[in-house]
């Protein structure tokens, strides 16, 4: 089976700053793959680039972007237009105001089918009503009626996730769908998400920072740092058996209830991320890496076992050694 | 880009510098008197028109008063009532605001209602008012555009306070101790003074403005005073003749406002403060 | 909602009582009164009596309840100069000035909406620097001196437009122009900013991403919201244009309220500045709550409030 998106070499850039620095993405139905990492690593920018989104100042210079049988990279924004909002969705991070604040929900969503499937008032308004229905929101034709403001955060999420589903799309692509939200509501945001991927069988790129919802709803890991996929592998193998150094940083950062003792203190990665002009060349972590030699500077050539893929000169053997 | 982005703060500056130079050092310099009429030499067209003479390099005026040097003149004159307006509305606006963006509750309720009604009223119209009252004199002018004027500063400054108010620092000089008055003078007011200033240009600007319009209409700068307003309504009698009777001083009082918004606009782009609507 | 209209009208009523009460001592802080009427040359006893006859020496709580009490009807005294009732003098003259401000307003919306908004839209080109720097001088112009050209240019020189009083429509060209100039770079100003921060803000990031025309992105999703603080601010210059217009009356010789003013003030009839000012404040003050009004219908968190 084909993947439902599949990018290839993608690279973004703000004037001289690379944001995203040619990273691979392969994404099958039915499957939630998670891009992880710091804020500034380039993951937002690389979801906005598959939703050919990008603000004002960034450029998509390279790479294709493969989805529906098309390389969208290049398609013109007229076609894109009807991509987005039918064949692939998005939802971000900041559900407060992600809702235009002057029009009601039920407005916000029959647009969409209104826009895409041509429908009448009526019957886009049921289908409305159905969808929320669907997201675990209670009184749905309610619902229809009331303005962003009147909503909970959490609400407003699942607003927003049933707008995006109102096509039945083929990707869904979140970015920090949780983020924004207390813990109790994440919970359910979380599993309402994993819930329609399976019944679904959506394709879902799940952008966070949070290695907790990476945990709960991962199929597939890829770690971003700097502008590139430093690690990538099965959710499970990643938690299990991490082979980069950064994503090894990054779980021991995690406090784990009961192996945390009190007064130890938590490990954390010293250092910022660099910015990475055009023409950067080496593993862009070696300056916060323990292992790192000179020949961190030089290109580092990414290695495969597997579905495991990583991109660190370092032997298996270095975990044994730290 | 950055270039023309820096274009207004250039511009204004020279313009402004060049008025404020003017002003200053004009009248020394500008042979004739701005008082003495000529009345054998009533409308010498300026310099660059036929029949001009470079004795009068902008004209002279129906009483054949020189033109430069009482445009020179009315550009110091406009300047004063600027300056004075401003500081005057300034303190006046700037206490309002930042008592009531300090207190809140009702006293910034109060303070509000001050301004709406200040707002409510037809500023031109009363200025007329009471410059006839009192009697039209340069100082009553100054005074009554400084009396009027001043919500600007006290909407900008109000809630400039408020941000700055609600600020950690502030939070902490409350705590060691500090007095409300340090607060204010020592923490507050020097947070909100970029503000000020780009306020304080609008404002100018709008001073000069109203000054001109009240003497245009014949309670404002009494004459033989040369303010720019006058001189227009003075020659705007003979302007379908001598179109440049009134294009001269009209043309001098929009460079001079121009160059102040310019300024104001390019500290904007400098200090980051606001104009307050 | 109910609260808010409230609330709105209360302030307004406070608003128009202080202005009421300012309008009435300003009036009186001159003694002169009687001395105005009678003129210079009158005797004491003679200025006396007027002053007794118009309840001038009565003590001014008095008088303030007389008069206010009279206002209230509808009688707002008689004029000195034009010996005739001040009410049927505003009548005679506010439609011109009225039809003035409208024109001048509609004018300047009509102007500033589209230059704002596509200004916004090219933010940063050439064009937006243009309609910028186009804001910046309508900004520094004297209304009376634009006025006083236009009547040369258009007027004198090309003969299309009237150069005074409004004997015909075409009479409220000229006038209504200049007296929207005064208002154009402020609403220009304000819809380009609103439009500016509408287009970055995230739910117009979400309306891309449900792949909505760009008509509909930017006149539904966008514009209601940068056109919120529009509305609120046109009504203002709505108000500071008919109180403003006093000087483009004079400067194109119309006889509405403004140069009834004027002319009221430099011979001073104060019941009719008097009433004259009232007025304007009555109109700003109803502006403002119509203004808070049509806000709240626009924006729902303004509406359930």
């Amino acid at each position: 089976m084909s993947p439902v998106l599949e990018v290839r070499d993608l690279r973004v850039r703000f004037g001289a700053m690379a944001a995203v620095r040619g990273i691979d993405l392969a994404i099958e139905r039915g499957q939630t793959h998670c891009l992880v990492g710091e804020s500034g690593c380039g993951k937002s920018v690389s979801a906005l680039a598959v939703m050919r989104l990008l603000p004002r100042g960034a450029k998509l210079e390279a790479g294709a972007i493969r989805f529906a049988d098309e390389d969208i990279a290049r398609l013109p924004e007229r076609a894109m237009r009807r991509l987005r909002g039918d064949r692939m969705a998005m939802i971000f991070q900041e559900p407060m105001t992600s809702l235009n604040p002057a029009y009601t929900i039920g407005s916000q969503m029959t647009e969409v089918l209104r826009t895409h499937r041509g429908m009448g008032r009526a019957a886009a308004v049921e289908r409305a009503e159905a969808m929320l229905a669907r997201v675990g929101v209670s009184a749905p034709g309610m619902r229809l009626g009331q303005y962003p403001h009147q909503l909970s955060g959490g609400l407003r999420q699942r607003v927003m996730i049933a707008t995006a589903l109102l096509c039945e799309p083929d990707l869904l692509v979140a970015d920090e769908p949780t983020t924004a939200l207390d813990v109790t509501v994440q919970v359910g945001i979380l599993k309402l998400l994993a819930d329609l991927k399976r019944d679904l069988g959506l394709a879902m790129l799940l952008i966070t920072h949070d290695l907790g919802v990476v945990a709960r709803i991962a199929d597939v890991v890829s770690v971003m740092y700097a502008g590139e996929i430093v690690e990538h592998a099965p959710a499970g193998q990643l938690f299990a058996e991490p082979l980069h150094p950064y994503t090894r940083g990054l779980l021991r950062a995690i406090p784990v209830p009961g192996k945390v003792k009190r007064g130890e203190k938590l490990a954390t990665i010293p250092g910022i991320v660099p910015r990475t002009e055009a023409g950067f060349r080496g593993c862009a972590f070696r300056d916060r890496c323990g292992f790192a030699t000179y020949e961190c500077a030089e290109p580092i050539a990414a290695r495969v076992e597997g579905a495991h893929r990583w991109r660190c000169r370092l032997e298996a053997g270095w975990r044994e050694a730290a | 880009m950055s270039a023309i982005r820096r274009l207004p703060l250039v511009l204004g500056t020279a313009i402004a510098g060049f008025a404020v130079l003017v002003a200053i050092l004009g009248p020394m310099l500008v042979p004739h008197d701005p008082f003495t009429q000529n009345l054998a030499h009533r409308f010498v067209p300026p310099e660059w028109l036929p029949g001009g003479s470079p004795a009068h390099p902008f004209g002279t005026d129906q009483l054949g008063r020189d033109y430069l040097a009482r445009l020179v003149l009315g550009v110091r004159i406009s300047l004063m009532i600027g300056l004075t307006a401003v500081v005057l509305s300034g303190l006046i606006g700037t206490t309002l605001g930042v008592i009531g963006g300090y207190f809140g509750g009702w006293v910034d309720a109060v303070v509000m209602f001050i301004v709406s009604c200040r707002l409510a009223i037809p500023i031109i119209l009363v200025a007329l008012t009471v410059v006839f009252l009192v009697g039209s004199s340069l100082t009553v002018v100054m005074l009554t555009i400084g009396l009027l004027l001043w919500e600007r500063f006290a909407v900008v400054s109000r809630s400039a306070t408020r941000q700055v108010a609600s600020r950690d620092y502030v939070a902490a000089a409350w705590c060691a101790g500090c007095s409300r008055r340090s607060i204010v003078l020592g923490e507050i007011l020097p947070n909100i003074v970029h503000h000020l200033i780009v306020v304080a240009t609008v404002d100018m600007a709008i001073a000069i403005l109203l000054a001109a319009a009240l003497s245009f209409l014949g309670l404002g700068v009494p004459p033989p005073m040369p303010d720019l307003g006058l001189m227009i309504a003075e020659a705007k009698d003979y302007m379908f003749f001598k179109p440049w009777v009134i294009e001269i001083p009209g043309l001098a009082l929009f460079v001079l406002v121009l160059g102040i918004n310019l300024l104001g606009d390019g500290l904007r782009d400098l200090l980051g403060g606001e104009s307050g609507g | 909602m109910l609260r808010f209209l409230l609330r709105s009208l209360l302030l307004g009523a406070l608003v128009c009582s202080t202005v009421l009460v300012a309008s009435f001592l300003l009036s009186r802080a001159s003694g002169n009164l009687a001395i105005n009427i009678a003129g210079p040359e009158a005797s004491a006893e003679a200025i006396a009596k007027i002053q007794h006859e118009l309840g001038l020496d009565r003590p001014l709580p008095v008088q303030f309840y007389d008069w206010a009490a009279r206002a209230a009807h509808g009688d707002l005294g008689r004029s000195f100069l034009f010996h005739e009732k001040v009410s049927s003098l505003i009548a005679t003259h506010f439609p011109v000035t009225f039809r003035l401000g409208v024109f001048a307003i509609v004018l300047a919306l009509v102007v500033a909406l589209p230059l704002g908004i596509a200004a916004a839209l090219l933010e940063g080109t050439m064009f937006d620097i243009a309609i910028g720097a186009v804001a910046l001088l309508g900004q520094a112009m004297p209304s009376f001196w634009l006025g006083l050209l236009l009547i040369i240019w258009f007027g004198i020189d090309l003969h299309w437009l009237p150069i005074a009083g409004v004997e015909t429509w075409t009479g409220y060209i000229l006038p209504s122009f200049v007296l929207a100039f005064v208002a154009i770079p402020v609403i220009l100003r304000l819809t380009r900013s609103g439009m500016v921060d509408a287009m970055r803000a995230d739910y117009v990031r979400t309306a891309r991403a449900k792949g909505l025309s760009r008509a509909s992105i930017v006149l539904k999703h966008a514009l209601r919201n940068a056109a919120m603080p529009v509305v609120a601010v046109s009504a203002v210059q709505l108000g500071f244009i008919l109180g403003g217009s006093v000087v483009v009356e004079v400067v194109f010789n119309i006889h509405g309220l403004g140069y009834l003013a004027w002319e009221s003030i430099g011979k001073g009839d104060f019941p009719v500045v008097q009433a004259v000012v009232l007025l304007f404040s009555l109109i700003f003050v109803g502006l403002t709550v119509a203004s808070d009004l049509v806000s709240a219908l626009l924006d729902p968190r303004v509406r359930g409030a």
